[in-house]
């Protein structure tokens, strides 16, 4: 078959035939794509877990009025978690959560802002809108670590009781089943920890940023990615609100 | 190697694309905000979990289609990205029926 002249129909070939970028995506955007959905798949298989070990426990029947913290049935959640730093003593249930809510969603806007300041090439708006970001980062994980203090350490109400556990471990809890505390820990812990890398890999864009390496390459496609990174933890705090602290 | 480019063109702010940015937070924050709303005023049930579900995923459609940008791009790119998750629909059902099952077995 050595000899056989290979007829080659340039008019059937797509732009699947390769040579050129058909998603219109390049080949770094659309792998950051992909792993957002695998880590997607992740994070659902976390929630959907905590549904499936909530509905395999007694749920509390009864006035939210009369509720009371017991090993017997799940919790509702904003009985659990309705401190506030500096508010000591006082029942705010959810409103700390929905200023962390609150929190990461302005810090996914600017981070929308530095993309956009990015795409016109915007040395100085990139540096001042990743900045923004970082804060909003950094002051959310301070947030988280106020939160899971207060849940370890426990609410005062069970201080002054006999035999009753205070706070939490991942063995027993005060608030219901041991496995409320060790799902809280593992899908807020997972989540922070997601924060927790973004807030660094955004430091290092807004690092290479200013020493110019993007102004050299000539377009400021990182700021992006990482942008992609960051909405995706947005994201998924939403889910974790709504399963987590709203349901 | 990398290219070099000795000049840099700042692009003057298109007006429009900011303020839709900033309306798009608005929404956002606006449907936080009737969440929160719901909390408190309507009781425990399955309207109210499939409400919060609802404006969950609402909250979950602008943050995917405008701040990912993924509602601009290539219909390929979107198809690979949302067919997928049909899979999480899925493992949501059967979970939830597992849980159930297992509930039964504990306390039937």
């Amino acid at each position: 078959m050595a000899n056989t002249a290979i007829v080659v129909d340039e008019s059937k070939q797509g732009a699947w035939a390769g040579g050129t970028a058909p998603m219109k995506a390049s080949y770094g955007k659309l792998m950051m794509w992909f792993f957002l959905l695998s880590d997607a798949f992740t994070f659902s298989a976390l929630l959907i877990t905590y549904g499936l070990i909530r509905f395999s426990h007694p749920a509390y029947e009864g006035t939210i009025a009369d509720f009371k913290f017991s090993q017997e049935y799940w919790p509702i959640p904003e009985k659990v978690f309705e401190a506030v730093p500096f508010l000591h003593g006082m029942e705010l249930p959810l409103v700390f959560v929905g200023i962390m809510t609150f929190i990461l969603i302005l810090s996914s806007v600017t981070m929308v802002l530095a993309v956009e300041a990015g795409a016109r090439m915007d040395r100085k708006g990139v540096e001042k809108w990743m900045l923004w970001t970082i804060l909003g980062g950094l002051t959310f994980l301070g947030c988280q670590a106020w939160e899971w203090s207060h849940f370890i350490h426990g609410t005062d109400i069970s201080k002054n009781l006999e035999g009753v556990f205070q706070g939490a471990g991942l063995t027993y809890n005060q608030y219901g089943p041991p496995n409320f505390a060790a799902l809280f820990f593992f899908i807020t812990g997972f989540h922070g920890f997601h924060v927790f890398s973004g807030v660094v890999i955004n430091f290092i864009i807004f690092y290479q940023a200013m020493v110019g390496i993007f102004e050299k390459r000539g377009h400021y496609e990182m700021v992006e990615k990482v942008g992609l990174y960051w909405h995706f933890v947005d994201l998924v705090w939403v889910f974790v609100f709504t399963f987590f602290y709203l349901i | 190697m990398e290219q070099q480019t000795s000049q840099v063109q700042v692009q003057p702010v298109d007006k429009k694309k900011i303020q839709k940015i900033w309306r798009v937070a608005g929404i956002l924050g606006a449907i936080t905000a009737v969440e929160f709303i719901i909390a408190f005023t309507i009781g425990a049930g399955t309207a109210k979990t499939f409400l919060f579900i609802a404006l969950t995923i609402w909250k979950a459609f602008y943050i995917v289609s405008e701040f990912m940008h993924l509602g601009h791009e290539k219909r390929s790119l979107k198809m690979s990205i949302l067919l997928p998750t049909l899979f999480i629909i899925f493992l949501i059902f059967i979970m939830m029926y597992q849980g159930s099952a297992i509930y039964d077995a504990l306390n039937g």
